[in-house]
């Protein structure tokens, strides 16, 4: 009934090979070939987010505001904390802190809320974390926005030298967020629980890192207890982005005649911050090449697991 | 020709837990005693696709068919092995295509065919295709929550078929939707045979592997048991399944009794005047195989045995397909024969010249009666059974008789058509 008629042989088109534990290598090049479906998938997350809001994106915007009227109350007017323009302190660290912790959390759970997805069709997987990391790179331009107008009306000199140092640092801190989110994303198929403990990690990581506090504050102390603050990848990113946003190295200032110097920010050289951030990519870059083989290699059983 | 598919010794191990802890506190509490089973799904497969061909994979539920093909699809990872896939592939697994529910079919238009590889330009290209094949022109700007499991399956078939793949993995799909559109799917398949794509389908109808499919494997226990043309396979597949139920069932039915075994004692139920002792099914391949091929001749051969001399009698038979219907009835009266007086042991036979079945598992009613059919002596209901395979790729289940002609056209065009007078 269905004799097979006259087939025309089609050209062999791209081969794809599935088998268990692909190279590290080669799963970066099947993340870098479907960059096109990347870019859909973060634009989704987006729309999806703000489907049903009235006020849209606004909403990331009063994030960032509310923990500004927040901190500058407990730290500046009940605190005392002597770094001044506390506000543009606080949102040159800040908003990179954000885009941190909200694209791990995103990250960790793309795989379980995109189940569906895993489960019926074939693509890098890791895509889901990268994506879930990039509608937060959105919200972080958007927030940024909030920085700039502040920095504009108080007409804040920023130290020019040092910005060129921000996207380099961005750059890093994409890294290190995908890095750890592809990780945590795979983690959290067989560990549902992942992401409560990440929250509980996330707020220790904060006050870990010198956003609303000085970096020199824990510098300048004795002993090897600051160890773990110098380790943290996240203070060099931060740093950089105080060191050229916020630029003001000490802070001068006379009480009763008397000069005081509070020192805020580390009187590196510029390589001394370059450096810092070196040591922030190489640990991105290795905890992604672990992530991805980790990733690789638990990516057998989503389909069963979710 | 390349193969487009290559199975390189599969297996997949998955591990069947008790009680399975997805929460980092169970598991620290059960730390180190979460009993789980291996379960091999997939035993060393191996086999391969020509490029152009449609192959299917019959088995039975959980024969690691659904596997294999996820798989293919790579959605699953193999424990070992490999599997070499050359083309675009699109796979339309279960039901849907992992559509987002927030999003509008428009927008899982574009991401699902992103995902499958195509550029947003491509797929700009062929959107209205893809809308117009899914017949969802009024719906697509819809939130894909609100469609119906019709409307999903459809839009996931379209989007799937029109991407141009390589290689189309379908797995039951062809089995949803209403009968219009599982003809518009059909049709797509055999139009993208004809254009040399490679199709795997996952099925347990044996019907559509027989109508689609050049070639077939058999999947049972996650072994491949066969790798064939689709007769054979499907042959191949009815064993495999009967056998399962032989050794899964206790329960008595119709294959309780092995008609093919020999002259099998049937159980004394009745204390009639004459009962029927033994049936056995004959037919010419009897000694290599225990079913019939399409118009093969057949033989019931009954055997009875009357206590006292009874003249007032009839034999009768039924034969039903499994779904209950009756295929065919009649009795020794109907057809007017002149049945001896039984008395003692005897034997009488049907004799069927041939068995104009195609296909399939049919169960016989045997019967042993007063003429008028007031006096039951003797009924055995579906007790007996036998079965027709069809080697060939016509589907259906009666063999009708059939010659094909063509009229000369030469002569054709000449009158105004064809008519017996003009024939040599």
């Amino acid at each position: 009934m269905s004799a097979p008629e006259i087939r025309v042989p089609r050209a062999p088109g791209k081969t794809t090979v599935v088998r268990p534990n692909m190279s590290a290598r080669e799963r970066f090049k099947r993340i870098v070939e479907r960059r096109e479906l990347l870019v859909g998938m973060v634009r989704n997350e987006l729309k999806i987010k703000y489907k049903n809001s009235v006020l849209g994106f606004a909403w990331s915007l009063l994030n960032p505001l509310l923990y500004l009227v927040v901190f500058y109350i407990a730290f500046t007017l009940i605190l005392g904390s002597g770094i001044p323009a506390f506000p543009i302190w606080l949102l040159s660290g800040l908003l990179v802190w954000n885009l941190f912790s909200t694209g791990l959390g995103a990250a960790t759970g793309s795989v379980v809320a995109n189940s569906g997805l895993v489960k019926k069709v074939s693509f890098p997987r890791e895509i889901l974390p990268i994506a879930a990391v990039g509608s937060m790179l959105v919200h972080f331009f958007l927030q940024s926005s909030v920085l700039f107008v502040v920095l504009a009306i108080v007409r804040w000199d920023v130290a020019w030298a040092y910005i060129p140092l921000i996207p380099l640092a961005l750059i890093v801190l994409l890294l290190l967020t995908s890095a750890l989110g592809i990780l945590l994303s795979a983690i959290n198929v067989y560990l549902r629980d992942t992401s409560h403990f990440l929250e509980l990690a996330l707020l220790a990581w904060f006050w870990m890192t010198p956003i609303v506090y000085q970096f020199q504050t824990v510098a300048r102390k004795p002993g090897w207890s600051k160890w773990p603050w110098f380790a943290n990848p996240v203070t060099p990113i931060v740093l950089v982005f105080q060191r050229s946003i916020y630029a003001r190295l000490d802070n001068v200032h006379t009480v009763n005649g008397v000069r005081t110097v509070t020192p805020l920010l580390p009187h590196w050289p510029y390589w001394g911050f370059v450096a810092y951030l070196g040591y922030s990519l190489a640990f991105a870059v290795i905890t992604l090449t672990l992530a991805v083989r980790v990733f690789g290699r638990s990516e057998a059983n989503f389909a069963e697991e979710l | 020709m390349t193969a487009a598919i290559e199975v390189r010794s599969v297996s997949k191990q998955f591990k069947l837990y008790h009680e399975h802890y997805t929460s980092l506190k169970e598991r620290f509490i059960h730390y180190g005693r979460i009993p789980y089973e291996p379960f091999m799904a997939l035993e060393d497969v191996d086999f391969d696709v020509e490029q152009g061909s449609t192959v299917g994979i019959l088995g039975h539920n959980g024969c690691g068919k659904s596997t294999l093909l996820k798989c293919v699809a790579g959605i699953l990872q193999p424990t070992r092995g490999e599997i070499v896939t050359r083309g675009r592939m699109a796979a339309l697994l279960e039901l849907g295509a992992g559509f987002n529910h927030e999003l509008t079919g428009r927008e899982n238009v574009f991401m699902n065919a992103s995902i499958l590889g195509l550029s947003k330009r491509d797929t700009v290209k062929i959107f209205d295709e893809i809308v117009a094949f899914a017949e969802l022109e009024k719906f697509i700007d819809m939130q894909v929550r609100h469609y119906s499991s019709g409307m999903y399956v459809r839009l996931g078939f379209a989007v799937a078929v029109n991407v141009e793949p390589d290689i189309l993995l379908v797995d039951e799909v062809l089995s949803v939707g209403d009968e219009a559109f599982q003809r518009k799917c059909i049709e797509r398949v055999k139009k993208f045979q004809q254009e040399g794509r490679t199709i795997l389908v996952v099925t347990h109808a044996a019907d559509l592997v027989r109508r689609i499919c050049d070639r077939a494997i058999v999947l049972d226990h996650g072994k491949l048991v066969i790798d064939a043309l689709p007769g054979e396979a499907v042959r191949v597949f009815r064993e495999s399944l009967h056998g399962g139920e032989l050794n899964e069932s206790s329960e008595p039915g119709p294959a309780e009794i092995e008609p093919e075994a020999g002259a099998a004692p049937i159980a004394e139920t009745a204390t009639h005047r004459v009962r029927i002792t033994n049936v056995l099914v004959e037919h010419p391949g009897l000694t290599e195989r225990n079913w019939l091929l399409p118009d093969e001749p057949m033989t019931i051969r009954l055997g009875y045995h009357a206590t006292e001399r009874t003249d007032d009698i009839l034999f009768g038979i039924l034969i039903h397909d499994q779904d209950g219907n009756q295929l065919f009835g009649t009795n020794t009266r109907l057809l007017g024969i002149d049945v001896p007086p039984a008395d003692g042991a005897g034997e009488m036979s049907f004799e069927f010249h041939r068995v104009p079945l195609l296909d399939g598992t049919y169960l016989v009613t045997l019967a042993i009666q007063s003429v008028d059919e007031g006096t039951v002596y003797d009924w055995r209901e579906q007790q007996t059974s036998f079965e027709v395979m069809n080697p060939s790729q016509t589907s259906g289940l009666v063999s009708f008789p059939l010659d094909v002609k063509f009229v000369d056209p030469a002569q054709a065009t000449q009158g105004t058509g064809p008519s017996p007078g003009t024939g040599a």
